[in-house]
């Protein structure tokens, strides 16, 4: 049997949770038809059980493992994976999955270590079943491990969008097991106390900001500033700059973003005039999206964009900005 | 007072392509050199100034080879007292035997009248990225465990620790002693001062043997991705793309909302 | 990733600052159709410009990277990328001090305006740094920074303007395809490219993409370390990116540099840490670029606190913070100076590495002009990639000559100053008994050459003070008096001289005296027999060699030339060639040795060991035979550069030794002496006035300038001799003299002895300037002693040029007062010259 550990949210089973779930059951097929169990650990409303219950039941799950404890409503690891161990030990689970979320691998961590196991984070494949080797994201993702997981339960957590999320072929009812799990007053020493709404302060500008509007060297000098600010008030984000143009001393080195710089994740990056060294990359590479402006077409910048504008900033920029203006 | 621990962890800076050993077990640094994972600078930052705040000690460890050295004498020159080098080749440790070393090592000190009421890592190692040492840690000393955490302060006996949750910022509330994995993002790590690199030079580094069994870390070998090649879409050339840009915009939800 | 197109006229490798700078002055000289490539991105591709901490001193001990420095400076001015900030080079030692004082020399020298100035003075200009812990500096207001990647866009974009340059970046070579010697094609990853015509310009990779076309450019990648330090609050309120002059804290080999709120601290004081050109990182592999490599703390941190010393205000405060910091790569070589020109090896295929960004811009400008008209304006002897024996360019010598050089960047290097690593490598036969006589040796292109002879210690006691003794350390360094005992012992009986370092080839085939007297301006079309002293003129008429030919047979040239500049020297009488092959160069070097006998017992000497008949009338001067000596087979060619009459004797290399045996054995009841290079090279010629290439003959001399001229020029056509006809027909700029130092006596009551490189100034130290714009400076100096005198030669401007005029040179900061001697070439030793003829 292969448990899988599933979060919710507001839409029931999270994306990644239902991810888990595919790879389960793809996982389980190749270890003889396994049947795929499900652990839901924080309690839910009822509406919301049956919501999970049936999008369980498409990804193909025979049972679902529920924890009756009000004390799991507040998030506490330890208490979650006292859990989860009841539900392994109950079903005696030859395998234990988990969406890669920081939750996921946290309740996991205690789980493998309350279980004596070893435990693989953000798998991406199974490569073989006997004896058990996964692939894994290492290094950030840049480089994969192959690892070996020889203990009697094996424990791992799947690495976001490492696969769809495909519905079962024979969709299931899955069979809800209610049970009391055994959390200790000890389990509950760590959890939330109070969740408050984030606040993106000043200086959490950059590093917060949705949208950041990157400068380098193309900016000129000093001076040549005028419209990327324009631009970056116009799309209500932030400033940020290549190591050249803090070490010119043309801009602060606050808004210096790279390796020696802020790293951002934007939803969107807009450098302008940025060739894209490598240090300047390591700085920016987890915008969502990046929409480079630049003269050189075969600039790093640009090639590793999702979009590209070729041409001399100076002339782009003033061009969506009163672009902007006009549809406002 | 309050006493930290801050793990750090000898890593290759990846900020390059990666280039494997030989033998695929291990990264070949040596046109990138190494450093410690963001969040362990983090973690750093965080242990010199809870140390600062409460008169204490802040102590800086490390399970690797003698090599390691030098990510000590860099937290050494930010603000810790002291370092230990847990004598090891890391590639061939699993997280269980990390825990098991650092574990020792406190139980060592307490022993011999030092107790960290703190005990500070990164959340995860920037190469082997296994989320579990905090967490086995914590179980081996038998005490919390608190991860994803950007910022903590000690107040009397006890720890105020905030970090990143799915709805906002979690706030948590322990007695200490206690384990925090450290996640970037809520301090800037301070870059080292000259005077600062002085005093690293003469900081006792104490370097021990690992003693714990060996678990292991169940590596086969690694590998590398294939490479991704540009899916950059040109949407123009010169002013006249600005229409294209605004488009894209209001498409991604940048604008227009 | 980019497309190359098919073909090109020339194609640049490399959009670092000399790639850019050569494709800019290329275009200006009027070439088209040019193609530059670049692995990496533009702007900063990632090589060694890109990391440059771009500051530029412009005084050097050559007056060569002194006038590239400062033709690079005029350039980056007139690109407006230059910003003054004048710099001062700092001493905590008096060792220093004296040092910052011969700069003061080299300064005057080449008219570049410096001061020598109190540690006050520097803290007025510098409020941080601390004037205790230095005792004095050397100023220069005209050292400044520069933007060199701004100068590199504006420089491609000018060659672009002119229509003349694609550039292509983003694409690698992966070959270089050579066809009958010729390049032909560079292969890239974005296709080929035929081109008859390419220039490597790819600093430190240069190594790897030489060899991808057989031929050699021996630098290394080296580390040089640089943090950077900030925000330091005593640079807060300055406006750009540097206000402050630059130090170079000069003993502990450190710089200190404002970048606008920060500091960065370089240093040359850390172990030599070398690189393979092939082990340097991709661009992908590369943390920051592949030039930036991983900083080495431990390396650096003595040099912080020495730099805390310095400035304990800034980088003793805890708030500046450390806050990058690099291994930087650049380029260095086995004797410091760059690698410029068309490569020995592969025609077509020129070399533009070891290049800093201070001499950048003139590199590329001067190298230029040499792919356009044959000739740099200036004389870049010491920089010609030709320059190098096939031992100097094996890896084992760059990388120990570099790692021992390293450290030599800001050190204080003696004139004579002689290398420590990889001695040895070349050999004369005579070697083991050279040591047995206690030769002190020094090496020339590697050979092991002996300077002087402790054994002849006791011929101090014979010749009392007329061996000119030095009392300043600083003179006396690498010398003895023993050579000038030497050359009175050489003067009075004979002297034995291993000549073994000479570079000698043959021209050889039907068309071997056409090829010959269309090279050299002397008439070679004498009997076979003859031996021939010449010069040799490039197309504008400047030296560009200094040699004697032999006539063996009618279609048999044999060229003997020094060591130094032996392999260029061969390469362009091979460049000259017949293109019908009708004649042929064959290197003799290692094949020959060769040992000088001169003095007044010379002939008893030599006729003592031959049957051969060596009286005058038999074997007058300027003629060369074979003769046996022993069981030795000689060619024998009376010559002399030490004035003396006397044979240089050749022997096959592996006869050398019992040449040289028989020699001593049979002069021993004459008094034979073994005499070093410390009198050949020095003393015997100059009191005989004999010029000696790199020293007075360059290519930027004339031989109407160097009082060299000959009554006649010969009908043949030869390269130069339209200019050098022009030369002859006007006056000249400047005129060869020869000076004697009338006083030695310096403030302390020290005798003092110059050693080269000194400027020559009116009697009240006003500079001589001559018609070429160039300040009169000593181009040799050393001892006269058959005349007792010490002297200097040097270009004065014609109306100085006048025997007898009392003028003055400049040494460490004193001014001794010297005479014109001499306005030609005529020797003030014998200036009849019946010694030779003797």
């Amino acid at each position: 049997m292969i448990l899988v550990l599933v979060e919710t949210d507001a839409q029931g089973a999270t994306l990644v949770s239902r991810e888990a779930l595919t790879f389960a059951r793809e996982t389980a097929a190749r270890l003889g038809d396994q049947p795929v169990h499900a652990a839901v650990v924080a309690p839910l409303e009822e509406s919301m059980a049956t919501l999970v219950m049936k999008q369980l039941g498409e990804q193909g799950v025979a049972v679902v493992h529920t924890a009756d404890d009000e004390r799991l409503t507040t998030y506490a690891a330890a208490a979650h994976a006292a859990a989860v161990v009841d539900a392994v030990r109950a079903e005696q689970a030859r395998m234990l999955v988990a969406a890669g979320t920081p939750r996921g691998n946290e309740v996991l961590a205690h789980v493998a270590t309350r279980l004596e196991v070893a435990m693989a984070a953000n798998v991406v494949a199974v490569d073989s079943v006997e004896p058990l080797v996964v692939t894994r994201q290492v290094l950030g993702g840049s480089a994969l491990e192959e690892m070996r997981l020889d203990d009697a339960v094996a424990v791992l957590s799947v690495a976001g969008h490492a696969c769809d999320p495909e519905p079962a072929e024979v969709p299931t009812a899955p069979e809800r097991l209610g049970y009391t799990p055994s959390v200790t007053d000890q389990d509950l020493v760590a959890r939330v106390a109070r969740t408050e709404v984030t606040v993106v302060d000043d200086t959490a500008a950059l590093t917060g900001a949705r949208v950041v509007v990157g400068a380098g060297r193309g900016a000129g000098g000093p001076d040549g500033f005028k419209d990327l600010l324009e631009l970056t008030e116009l799309l209500g984000g932030a400033l940020g700059v290549s190591r050249v143009v803090t070490s010119l001393g043309w801009r602060p080195h606050h808004e210096q973003v790279g390796q020696t710089g802020s790293r951002i994740a934007p939803d969107l990056y807009v450098p302008c005039g940025i060739s894209g060294a490598i240090q300047h990359w390591a700085g920016c590479q987890s915008a969502k999206t990046i929409l480079a402006i630049n003269t050189d077409r075969d600039a790093p910048m640009v090639t590793k964009a999702h979009y590209a504008v070729i041409g001399d900033l100076h002339e782009i920029v003033p061009a969506i900005n009163e672009e902007l203006r006009r549809r406002k | 007072m309050a006493n930290v621990l801050v793990c750090v962890k000898r890593v290759p800076d990846t900020a390059g392509e990666v280039l494997l050993s030989a033998d695929g077990l291990s990264v070949d640094a040596r046109h990138v050199g190494y450093t410690v994972s963001p969040h362990e600078e983090c973690a750093v930052e965080l242990a010199t100034q809870v140390a600062e705040a409460t008169g204490g000690r802040a102590t800086v460890l490390s399970v690797g080879s003698e090599d390691a050295v030098e990510q000590l004498r860099n937290a050494l020159a930010v603000g810790c007292a002291d370092g230990v080098l847990v004598e090891a080749d890391a590639d061939l440790l699993g997280p269980a035997d990390v825990a098991a070393a650092v574990a020792g090592v406190v139980r060592e000190r307490e022993a011999g009248g030092l107790s960290y009421d703190l005990v500070l890592l990164g959340n995860d190692a920037a190469d082997t990225g296994d989320f579990q040492v905090p967490v086995r840690l914590a179980y081996a000393l038998g005490r919390p465990v608190l991860t994803g955490i950007s910022t903590c302060e000690v107040q009397d006996d006890r720890l105020l620790a905030r970090g990143d949750g799915p709805d906002g910022t979690e706030v948590f509330e322990l007695p200490l002693p206690a384990v925090v994995a450290v996640m970037e993002g809520g301090v800037s790590p301070r870059y080292p001062s000259i005077p600062g690199r002085m005093k690293a030079k003469r900081a006792p580094v104490e370097t021990v043997a690992l003693t714990a069994a060996r678990q292991g870390s169940g590596r086969v070998r690694l590998k590398l991705p294939p490479s991704q090649p540009s899916s950059v879409e040109i949407l123009g050339e010169g002013p006249e793309a600005a229409p294209a840009v605004v488009d894209l915009l209001t498409r991604i939800g940048v604008v227009g909302r | 990733m980019g497309r190359v197109p098919d073909a090109a006229r020339v194609v640049v490798i490399g959009a670092g600052i000399v790639g850019n700078s050569l494709a800019y002055h290329l275009a200006r000289l009027g070439w088209r159709d040019i193609v530059q490539i670049d692995k990496g991105p533009l702007p900063n591709p990632g090589g060694s410009t890109g990391h440059a901490s771009n500051f530029i001193f412009p005084v050097d001990h050559s007056r060569e990277m002194t006038d590239l420095t400062a033709d690079s400076v005029r350039q980056y001015k007139e690109l407006g990328v230059f910003t003054e900030s004048g710099g001062f080079e700092v001493a905590r030692t008096e060792a220093r001090m004296q040092e910052l004082r011969r700069r003061m020399s080299s300064a005057k020298a080449w008219g570049i305006e410096s001061q020598l100035v109190t540690p006050e003075q520097v803290a007025e200009r510098v409020p941080y740094l601390d004037p205790s812990v230095i005792i004095g500096a050397f100023w220069t207001p005209s050292v400044g920074v520069v933007d060199s990647l701004r100068a590199g866009t504006l420089m491609r974009e000018r060659a672009q303007e002119l229509g003349a340059l694609q550039v292509v970046s983003t694409v690698e070579v992966v070959g270089l395809d050579v066809e009958r010697g010729r390049i032909r094609r560079v292969r890239t990853t974005g296709g080929d490219i035929e081109a008859d015509t390419v220039l490597i310009a790819c600093g430190v990779w240069s190594p790897k993409l030489a060899a991808m076309a057989g031929a050699s450019i021996p630098l290394t990648p080296a580390v040089h370390q640089m943090i950077s330090v900030g925000p330091v609050p005593q640079l807060a309120d300055t406006v750009g990116e540097i206000s402050f002059p630059i130090i170079r804290d000069m003993d502990t080999f450190c710089y200190e540099r404002q970048h606008g709120g920060d500091l960065e601290v370089g240093s040359y004081a850390h172990r030599p840490i070398l690189h393979d050109p092939e082990d340097i990182p991709s661009i992908d592999q590369a943390k920051l670029s592949p030039t930036e490599m991983p900083f080495t703390a431990d390396d650096f941190d003595p040099q912080l606190e020495q730099a805390l010393e310095l400035m304990p205000d800034v980088l003793g405060n805890p708030a500046v913070e450390i806050r990058y910091a690099i291994n930087g790569l650049l380029s260095l070589t086995p004797d410091g100076y760059p690698i410029l020109g068309e490569t020995p090896e592969v025609k077509g295929l020129w070399s533009a590495a070891a290049v800093w960004v201070k001499e950048g811009p003139g590199v590329g400008r001067a190298v230029a002009e040499w792919m356009t008209h044959g000739n740099p304006e200036y004389d870049l002897h010491q920089s010609d990639v030709a320059r190098f024996y096939p031992a100097q360019r094996t890896r084992a010598h760059v990388k120990a000559r570099t790692s021992e050089s390293f450290n030599k960047t800001y050190g204080i290097v003696h004139p004579s100053e002689q290398w420590a690593s990889n001695r040895d490598v070349r050999l004369s036969p005579m070697h083991q008994s050279e040591r047995g006589l206690d030769a002190v040796f020094f090496e020339t292109v590697g050979w092991e050459r002996p300077f002087w002879y402790e054994s002849n210690a006791g011929l101090l006691g014979e010749y009392g003070d007329a061996v000119m003794p030095r009392e300043a350390e600083w003179d006396s360094r690498w010398w003895s008096p023993i050579i000038n005992a030497e050359h009175l012992a050489m003067r009075e009986r004979a002297g034995l001289v291993d000549l073994t370092a000479f570079a000698i080839f043959d021209v050889v085939g039907p068309r071997a005296m056409e090829a010959v007297q269309g090279v050299v301006v002397a008439q070679v079309d004498v009997a076979p027999g003859r031996v021939v002293y010449t010069s040799v003129l490039d197309e504008r008429g400047g030296i560009r060699a200094d040699l004697t030919i032999m006539r063996l047979a009618e279609e048999h040239y044999r060229v003997v030339t020094g060591g130094i500049t032996g392999n260029i020297d061969r390469t362009w009488f091979a460049d000259h060639l017949p293109a019908d092959g009708g004649a042929q160069v064959v290197d003799q070097t290692s094949a020959w040795t060769t040992v000088g006998l001169w003095g007044p017992r010379a002939r008893d000497i030599l006729g003592s060991v031959t049957n051969a008949d060596v009286a005058h009338e038999a074997f007058p001067f300027g003629r060369c035979r074979r003769i046996e000596v022993g069981p030795v087979s000689v060619i024998a060619s009376r010559i002399s550069y030490v004035g003396e009459l006397g044979w240089e004797l050749y022997a096959p290399m592996e006869q050398g030794a019992r040449l040289w045996d028989l020699v001593r054995e049979a002069g021993a009841p004459y008094g034979l002496v073994p005499v070093g290079i410390g009198v050949y090279g020095t003393t015997g010629r100059l009191e005989k006035g004999y010029r000696a290439h790199g020293a007075e003959l360059d290519t930027e001399r004339t031989i109407v300038e160097a009082g060299m001229m000959r009554p006649k020029v010969k009908d043949a056509d030869f390269v130069g001799r339209e200019a050098y006809l022009k030369q002859r027909e006007n006056e000249p700029q400047a005129v060869l003299c020869t000076l004697t130092v009338d006083d030695h006596t310096s403030a302390d009551g020290t005798q003092r002895y110059m050693l080269g490189g000194e400027p020559v100034v009116t009697p009240d130290g006003r500079p001589l300037v001559d018609g070429h714009g160039r300040r009169s400076y000593v181009t040799s100096a050393g001892s006269a002693p058959s005349l007792g005198k010490h002297l200097l030669m040097a270009y004065l401007p014609p109306a100085e040029a006048v025997v007898g005029t009392k003028l003055a040179v400049d040494y460490m900061e004193e001014r001794y007062p010297v005479t014109v001697a001499a306005a030609d070439a005529t020797p003030l030793f014998d200036p009849e010259n019946h010694r030779i003829r003797g």
